[in-house]
């Protein structure tokens, strides 16, 4: 039997399922090797589709190969004992971990972006909708004292559901202590730019991803603060069916430019090479701590 | 009134109906009656008092009479002068914020404002703070920091206002904004969970040195309503919610979040703000003069340090 191998796809009988895939957005049907080598862009609605972890790495650095994971031992603990009626957390997160072969929501690391070295952080989405646990919040938070102590700057991309509802107020800590990282790196002249991609929500938007330097984001991604399930939950009425895209808050002034796929890695390099120009990375790397706090 | 307090207030309906009895004299019987209620009054308060779940304590965070940001203002500080708008859009009355003097010094207070009653209610969008709200906090941090005042906030909010207006003006960016101000700002913060500690719309004014939280006041990931809604995908799964995500304030002290909690006077705070205010005042009085005598480096490092540490993670062991 051939695998669901993403969100969207049909299968008909006697048709090896894996050749034909739906976008997610429009629903227009798409022959699998085109697509990939249309770096999964929609041709028809120009939706830019999930890609993973691995295959973001590979589209933003020369050589995927030359990536120096950090922190990939980092896993998440059960801070709050949670269970939900489908399951307890500590299952959730083996569930996860055996899905992804990762151990957290987001991977992090060094590796260089047109001959740049750059300290990049690119979330998971399949590891429990890539939101924002303790763990998470350990690694964002690494990845940006890692950046500042060998003046490097950061790439970060988003694609989050938010915080980790699993881990009660320590989900919600993350924000803060995600986003203090993230100032502290700012006050250095260390730039961060974000890459917004599908979807980017809640406890993630409202805390680094907001702060940084430069906001870009993918075309077609859904990119708001509370989800529709929220709002409905707490004022008791139907969410806005207006769809919160990227094109739609870059209207609303809240991001910098929507670049596409094709375009992202040179465009990442052009704005980092305007803010932080290559001989400040030269520089010699500074203690923890010595950087102006 | 809440469903638990309901006996209670019964038994004090009971003791003023005496009260007002001309026979009420020194050795009456109806004298002896009414000792006789007082005490088991107060052994049935702290009875259900101590032995709160997790809901009550929500019901008591959110109780319409429960002192509000502006109540304890008035207790604990003198003069003080309201400052209004974020000189970008708008007034926004779910915050308030202000210059005031505590304890003979000059302070900026910001806090969340809920109101009493439907109509001020709806005025104050029951305390859910929009982005031109979170802005005028910022501007207000970062006079702070320009005239070196030190900063006391109070968190009392469901959670940030979650419209469409509120998208198109950048709740997302509003909240992410000042926490990192707070983090790195260079004045003393004191924090003060009074009532309801809802989502990023607290934490946005909830980064500072020291974070407080009233005995009966909760401080959560999402409001119990929201959490169901994601969890669940109901949120008439609330009281559940509240039970799992250890939202009360000795949970939170146990867990290392919360720095004190601030005890209430019999009954809740909204039995007795003099009293409640009163504690508080107690509590912040010390804990500002330390902070003021501080190397402001130092003050902010530790800041940081302090919401480096918030969070439980494990490593995975090699191989």
């Amino acid at each position: 039997m051939a695998v669901r191998r993403r969100g969207g796809m049909q299968s008909y009988p006697d048709v090896p399922v894996d050749l034909w895939v739906t976008c997610r957005k429009c629903g227009a049907m798409h022959y699998r090797p085109e697509f990939e080598a249309a770096l999964r862009v929609c041709p028809s609605c120009n939706y830019h589709d999930r890609l993973d972890a691995a295959e973001r790495i590979a589209l933003l650095l020369d050589d995927p190969d030359q990536f120096r994971e950090i922190d990939a031992d980092i896993t998440a603990a059960d801070p709050i004992e949670f269970s939900r009626p489908s399951g307890s957390y500590v299952d959730r997160v083996a569930k996860a971990r055996a899905l992804t072969s990762r151990n957290e929501a987001i991977v992090c690391g060094v590796g260089p972006l047109q001959g740049r070295q750059v300290a990049l952080g690119v979330m998971e989405f399949g590891f429990i909708a890539g939101s924002m646990g303790s763990a998470t919040g350990e690694k964002i938070t690494r990845l940006f004292e890692h950046a500042l102590r060998h003046r490097m700057p950061v790439v970060t991309v988003t694609a989050s559901g938010g915080a980790r509802q699993d881990e009660g107020l320590f989900a919600l800590m993350q924000m803060a202590r995600t986003t203090a990282a993230a100032a502290r790196l700012g006050e250095s002249g260390l730039p961060h730019i974000c890459v917004m991609a599908d979807p980017t929500l809640a406890g993630v938007t409202a805390s680094f991803a907001a702060v940084a330097d430069i906001i870009i984001g993918e075309p077609g991604a859904t990119i708001r603060f509370a989800g529709s399930r929220v709002v409905q939950g707490t004022l008791r009425r139907r969410a806005p069916v207006e769809d919160h895209t990227t094109e739609w808050v870059l209207r609303q002034g809240m991001i910098d430019l929507v670049v596409p796929r094709r375009e992202l890695r040179e465009t990442l390099a052009r704005v980092i090479g305007h803010l932080a120009p290559a001989h400040v990375s030269a520089v010699a790397p500074v203690a923890a701590g010595a950087a102006r706090v | 009134m809440l469903e638990f307090e309901r006996d209670l207030d019964e038994l004090r309906d009971h003791i003023a109906e005496l009260e007002r009895d001309p026979s009420a004299d020194a050795n009456s019987q109806v004298a002896r009656e009414l000792a006789v209620l007082q005490l088991e009054l107060e052994a049935r308060t702290a009875d259900i008092f101590a032995h709160l779940t997790p809901w009550q304590r929500v019901q008591l965070a959110r109780h319409p009479q429960r002192p509000h940001t502006q109540d304890y203002i008035d207790r604990l500080c003198s003069d003080f002068t309201e400052l209004h708008g974020d000189r970008r859009f708008a007034d926004d009355p779910s915050v308030i914020a202000g210059l005031a003097t505590f304890e003979g010094r000059s302070v900026i207070v910001v806090g969340h404002q809920k109101g009493r009653g439907t109509t001020e209610n709806v005025e104050r969008n029951f305390g859910m703070a929009h982005p031109e709200g979170f802005r005028k906090a910022l501007r207000l941090f970062d006079m702070a920091e320009r005239f070196q005042r030190p900063v006391l906030t109070f968190l009392d909010t469901p959670g940030a206002s979650p419209t469409l207006d509120d998208e198109k003006r950048g709740q997302s960016w509003a909240i992410a904004e000042n926490m990192a101000r707070l983090a790195r700002l260079r004045v003393p913060l004191i924090v003060t969970v009074i009532g309801e500690g809802g989502s990023g719309g607290a934490l946005a004014l909830g980064v500072g040195d020291r974070v407080l939280m009233l005995e009966h006041a909760i401080y959560s990931v999402a409001s119990p309503e929201a959490a169901a809604a994601i969890i669940w995908r109901d949120s008439d799964h609330a009281e559940e919610a509240a039970a799992a995500l250890r939202l009360t304030a000795p949970d939170l002290l146990r867990a290392g979040l919360i720095d004190r909690v601030v005890p209430e006077p019999d009954g809740g705070a909204h039995r007795d703000f003099d009293t409640a205010a009163a504690n508080l005042h107690a509590q912040l009085a010390p804990m500002l003069q330390e902070l003021s005598g501080q190397n402001i480096d130092d003050l902010v490092n530790a800041r940081y340090a302090k919401f480096r540490a918030m969070g439980e993670h494990q490593i995975v062991p090699a191989g």
